[in-house]
């Protein structure tokens, strides 16, 4: 009963992008853009059947395509869903309308290019979180290096190079310790890539510390966690609005939901055993990287450094083994995708404007642009996890879940909520409010009605997620008990 | 004492003659004919290997054939390789056509050059007696060394010549002692000979150990690995580019077949012996030509260490296949090692042919810069060159990334798991020099505006050729399962 949903998931971008490439030059764009927005929403359109015909019942996986694919490998063409990874596959098709339709006046060069660039990373990260074969994820999850690469090294900031070189070589070097793991793995289990195999495996403890790290470093790269998380930041300022609508979106969710596909219940013993480590990286991630983004005078920064503290608090959902952790984790993680996504867009809106990411340039902009300042008002509260905004709910989950684990803990956590008000806020208050210092910010015009779009509808994601967020939670339900009853039991 | 003469069934060796015989007539043109010829001897000598691919298609019964009492040998093994370099030495000729016509240096010696090296490679490959090997490989190198020195007007191609002539003629000397060290111990030159001595157990150890050491050493220089590289980044600089071309595909095929004859088909009850000293020089082989890749701005001295490495990484696979004294990963393994070069060949034709594709009369594009800014000049070939890039590098979608998968495969299946390691963290320092071409292809600004000329039938090819890059990689279970085969059906 081979369901061919999330094949169309993955491979209507795709094709989508091909189809944009075959515009040519940018005498062309005018084709380029509506047929890569078209592409965008049918690859969201067919994605909503995903949710809609989604049994909140099963904890397995549902959706399930499987092909041979290599048999000398036994590697197959093997797709599924489960709660956990159903929504990101919903979100990603969602957010990728926004970054072509934010491209839309800005982007003037190479313009199919670009637009191709984004639609196949968005197919090619579908990938990632319908793959149930090892081999599979692990070839989406390195082919999903390239667009990123591209769109950063040619659309990029002045400092663009380094950042593409280092956002690649990063993550590759995590990606292929992985490789060893799935080669191990494949070993281990008389020759399987499948990762639902994997996961009944019984493994020693040794073993299971080394596949840990192995998927650690490949994974906390992508979250990325302290300390391997300086790239981020470079890849965010030097990349243009939409590559760092998508990584922080979308491509940071990477890393977290693999702690969830293979760490833990593939080495749970070794997850466990190691889970003060990863509170603690965690905690710093969220503490003293908070405090970083405090002093930031670049608001793409800020928001980078704002980006890895609340993953921080991702990882720390996962690691303290509960429910309400686990499932506030991954609230987290969806609304931060429309957050973040939004935050960033809204700087691009002043960025287009007036060329600076500097905070010391701005102030007063809701003089001139009133809308503009309404919508950023919104989506900083929203970011510093105010609650009625899905910022809230999430963080508030995570540190329920934390609290029960053990008070100080929480207590740490909960301090984020503070810090992440005050980044968050003061640069809010030096950008917009104050007197116009800058003669260029009298001179910007308040958004216009493709933009308006853009951050209403936006908008309206982050508080029907911040007031009602059942629909997620729901979905998710199942899965999650199912992967904490599995985690507690030993594999030793 | 004529009575007693039985003639050799000729029919295994059909190809053979028929491009000697072609040969032979494609001189005689040129003599009759003169310079007018120049179009007639290309079209024939491309014809030459469509026939000879035919006849080996007709002849081949998938069964092994011997002839001229067992010192030819006509398997699927050969048959298959055969093909690939038919194949590889029709896109050298096709590729290089346009720079030897504006060069001056089209003349008919390149083409019968070109095609008694390439009997010289079918006899190599078909070799069934260590005489019909270096019968085989002396053909081939001396017509090689023959196209180095082409430009004779160019010093420094007379000087790649003289170095790659000297060295070649003392690896052969290598070779030749290796042999006879052999024959010592086992009193026979026949590989089948040899392989059934070695069985019986009763040769003298420390001999065949010592000329294993020559023979291992004498093909360690024709592949060009580490300790035996030093005439690689000279000839491959020094030498036009058509003749780097041609260097860097069909000959290493031959190289195979080589080290599968003497090594696989020949001795490989002293595998446990010769395994380890393949062992040393992958490594050496992986971490020299990476790290010295890095600091080269000559793209042809890059892609003349890039070969230094790929062919450690294809050694690898070699020393994997008996383990524990037995052979039970000898034909995944050896299957991996096969895949592994047709990869090779197929990444390296597109890369250079990419090079000659972008030169013009008095225009050699030779250093790195000389690739900025292609994607502003030709997308599509630009594409090409990305692709193969990547391939290289080992990132997913493309061709290179399953052979390497495999490689890697069998060294973790042969409990290798540390060479693995080292692999894949070298292959991450490799990464960095094939994503720098990357980066000057997409993220520079051209320095050369000049619009690009070929011959459609080179555009067709290379564009195939790229392609090729793109769907083995998606779908390499066709090609992996021939080489497979072919091996399957003629070791064992």
């Amino acid at each position: 009963m081979n369901s061919s949903l999330l094949s169309l998931a993955i491979w209507t971008p795709i094709i989508g992008a091909l189809v944009v490439l075959m515009t040519g030059n940018d005498r062309n764009a005018h084709l380029a853009r509506p047929i890569a927005l078209i592409s965008a929403i049918v690859a969201f359109l067919v994605t909503i059947p995903l949710y809609t015909g989604f049994d909140t019942a099963v904890a397995g996986m549902q959706f399930v395509e499987l092909y041979n694919w290599i048999p000398r490998f036994n590697i197959n063409y093997h797709l599924g869903v489960d709660g956990i990874s159903v929504l990101f596959i919903l979100l990603n098709s969602f957010i990728t309308i926004f970054v072509v339709l934010a491209a839309w006046q800005v982007i003037d060069t190479k313009v199919a290019q670009y637009l191709a660039a984004f639609l196949a990373m968005s197919g090619l990260i579908n990938g990632i979180f319908s793959s149930l074969d090892g081999v599979l994820f692990y070839v989406f999850f390195e082919a999903s290096l390239i667009p990123m690469y591209i769109i950063i090294g040619i659309w990029g900031g002045p400092n663009r190079v380094y950042a593409a070189f280092k956002f690649f070589l990063y993550t590759l070097l995590g990606s292929l310790l992985m490789l060893i793991a799935l080669i191990y793995l494949f070993m281990a289990s008389n020759g399987s890539f499948n990762i639902l195999d994997w996961h009944e495996l019984k493994i020693g403890m040794g073993p299971q510390s080394y596949l840990f790290f192995a998927f650690l470093i490949a994974f906390a790269v992508k979250v990325p966690m302290w300390p391997v998380h300086t790239w981020l930041p470079d890849a965010h300022v030097e990349a243009p609005t939409g590559g760092s609508v998508v990584l922080a979106a979308i491509a940071l969710k990477l890393g977290a939901y693999g702690f969830l596909r293979f760490s833990l219940p593939i080495a749970p013993d070794a997850s466990q055993y190691f889970a003060p480590l990863m509170i603690t990286l965690s905690l710093i991630a969220v503490i003293y990287i908070g405090f970083v983004a405090l002093v930031q005078q670049d608001m793409k920064k800020l928001v980078a450094y704002s980006s890895i503290s609340h993953m921080g608090f991702v990882t720390l959902g996962f690691f303290i083994f509960n429910q309400l952790g686990i499932e506030g984790a991954l609230v987290q993680m969806i609304s931060h995708g429309f957050v973040s996504g939004a935050m960033f867009l809204c700087i691009g809106v002043l960025y287009d404007r007036l060329h600076s990411r500097q905070i010391a340039d701005y102030g007063g902009v809701v003089n001139v642009m009133p809308k503009f300042a309404a919508f950023f008002l919104l989506f900083s509260m929203a970011n510093s996890g105010l609650p009625a905004t899905s910022g809230f709910v999430g963080e508030f989950m995570v540190i329920l879940g934390a609290v029960k684990y053990n008070f100080w803990i929480g207590f740490a956590a909960a301090t984020t909520l503070i810090v992440g008000a005050a980044y968050t806020l003061w640069m809010y208050k030096r950008v917009v409010f104050g007197e116009i210092t800058n003669p260029h910010v009298a001179e910007m015009s308040d958004i216009n009605s493709r933009e308006f779009l853009i951050l209403g509808i936006l908008a309206i994601a982050v508080l029907a997620m911040g007031l009602y967020p059942y629909p997620f939670t729901d979905v998710m339900h199942a899965s999650v008990d199912n992967l904490l009853k599995h985690v507690a039991v030993s594999k030793l | 004492m004529l009575t007693n003469f039985v003639p050799p069934d000729l029919a295994p060796a059909y190809p053979e003659i028929f491009l000697l015989t072609m040969a032979c007539a494609i001189l005689l043109v040129d003599v009759i004919m003169g310079a007018a010829s120049r179009g007639l001897v290309a079209a024939l000598s491309l014809m030459t290997l469509f026939g000879c691919a035919a006849l080996t298609a007709l002849t081949a019964t998938g069964e092994v054939n011997t002839t001229f009492s067992g010192m030819f040998i006509d398997d699927a093994f050969a048959d298959l390789l055969k093909m690939l370099v038919y194949g590889s030495v029709a896109a050298v000729l096709v590729y290089s056509r346009g720079y030897l016509r504006d060069r001056g240096l089209d003349k008919a010696e390149y083409y019968l050059l070109v095609l008694f090296a390439t009997l010289g490679m079918m006899v190599m490959i078909s070799a069934g007696h260590f005489l019909t090997v270096y019968l085989g490989l002396e053909l081939m190198s001396l017509s090689i060394y023959a196209l180095v020195a082409m430009d004779r007007d160019s010093a420094r191609s007379t000087e790649a010549a003289m170095k790659y002539f000297i060295l070649g003629a003392l690896a052969s000397g290598l070779l030749l002692y290796g042999m006879s060290m052999m024959y010592g111990a086992t009193g026979t030159l026949e590989i089948n000979g040899v392989l059934q001595a070695l069985a019986m157990g009763q040769a003298n150890g420390i001999v065949l150990v010592f000329g294993l050491v020559f023979l291992v050493s004498g093909l360690a220089f024709k592949l060009g690995a580490v300790p035996f590289h030093m005439w690689v980044p000279d000839v491959y600089h020094g030498a036009p580019t058509p003749m780097t071309l041609f260097i860097s595909s069909a000959p290493k095929l031959a190289a195979f077949a080589m080290i599968m004859r003497l090594l696989v088909f020949g001795t490989i009850p002293l595998a446990e012996q010769w395994q380890p000293m393949l062992l040393i020089m992958a490594v050496l082989s992986i971490i020299v030509g990476n790290l010295a890749a890095i600091a080269q701005t000559n793209i042809k001295r890059m892609f003349a260490y890039s070969a230094i490495s790929h062919m450690g990484f294809m050694l690898l696979a070699f020393t994997t296949g008996v383990f524990n004294g037995h052979a039970a990963l000898a034909l995944e393994a050896y299957t991996s090692a096969f895949y592994y070069m047709v990869a090779y060949v197929l990444m390296s034709l597109a890369g250079f042919g990419i090079l000659l594709l972008l030169s013009r009369s008095g225009y050699d594009v030779e250093n790195l810069e000389d690739l900025k800014g292609l994607n502003q000049r030709s997308p599509w070939y630009a594409a090409v060159m990305m692709m193969t890039m990547f391939s290289m590098a080992g990132i997913p979608f493309f061709v290179g990334f399953f052979a390497k998968f495999s490689v890697l495969l069998s060294a973790v299946a042969a409990n290798l798991v540390w060479v693995a390691v080292l692999a894949v963290a070298f292959s991450l320092v490799g990464a960095f020099y094939y994503l720098r071409v990357v980066k000057l292809m997409y993220f520079d600004a051209p320095n050369d505006v000049a619009p690009i000329h070929a011959s459609i039938d080179m555009r067709v090819l290379l564009s195939l050729n790229g392609i090729a890059i793109a769907v083995f990689g998606a779908f390499p279970e066709p090609l992996m399962q021939l080489c497979r085969q072919a091996l399957a059906r003629s070791l064992f």
